[in-house]
């Protein structure tokens, strides 16, 4: 397993509800890819109510974030090596 | 024997350690084998009351508990998240999306009834609990047998 707070992340919807991050990706981006609760991506196993979108912007993903104190965020993290496997989600 | 995994939440709210000892006892005296996952605020909790172990039997880092499940190195038989903000929703939708176990929501908080509407398609024991566990723990007693619930 990975740490998400040793990636170089950007927070773009800080302490929100998970339907929230999730209508904030859906709406804000146009390359988004959708997945199930537990997909692996930064070494990390991804928590939510699937299914979970994920964007695609240039170099970077953002994605929704949980974390069992502080609620739900939306992280914007540089990520090329993430695309290739995230483009081969149905 | 029948495996079954308490999965803790953010332990703000003190009920969440009372009601996880109280559900432990219950699960051991019908002969589960009852681990613990939570982050370590809250296993800390959950292990300084029962320094002996005669409830927990086993406890894990939840981010390793999520991962083991996706990455199908371990499973349970029946899954009680304890609830009490949305974050605890999407933990339940994850296990319920990872595992075979039968789910279980504890939901407790001074706002209960958001958290009840996302929890519908799992077992639900539900009070409306922060400091007293009572309400809660009279919930707990209203099912007779967890293993009967299996069934």
């Amino acid at each position: 397993m990975g740490c998400i707070d040793e990636l170089n992340y950007e927070i773009l919807l800080p302490n929100s509800s998970f339907k929230e991050c999730a209508e904030y990706i859906k709406k804000n981006f146009s390359e988004i890819y959708y997945v199930p609760a537990g997909y692996r991506i930064f070494e990390n196993y991804l928590i939510g109510v699937p299914p979970i979108p994920i964007a695609v912007d240039g170099d970077d993903v953002i994605l929704p974030y949980v974390k069992p104190c502080h609620g739900s965020f939306v992280l914007r993290i540089p990520g090329k090596e993430e695309m290739g496997r995230l483009r081969a989600v149905k | 024997m029948i495996k079954a995994l308490l999965l803790m939440g953010c332990p703000e709210l003190p009920v969440q350690t009372a009601a996880a000892l109280y559900i432990a006892n219950k699960l051991n005296r019908e002969g589960f084998e009852v681990i613990a996952a939570g982050n370590r605020a809250a296993l800390g909790l959950l292990l300084n009351s029962d320094p002996e172990r005669h409830y927990i039997k086993k406890a894990i880092d939840i981010d390793r508990c999520i991962a083991d499940l996706a990455e199908k190195k371990n499973d349970y038989d029946i899954c009680f998240v304890f609830i009490h903000s949305d974050t605890g929703i999407s933990y339940l939708a994850t296990v319920k999306s990872l595992s075979k176990a039968k789910t279980v929501a504890v939901i407790f908080g001074k706002e209960i009834e958001p958290l009840i509407e996302a929890s519908r398609d799992s077992k639900i024991i539900a009070a409306k609990a922060v400091h007293n566990p009572v309400l809660l723990r009279q919930q707990i007693d209203g099912v007779k047998s967890w293993a009967a619930l299996m069934n």
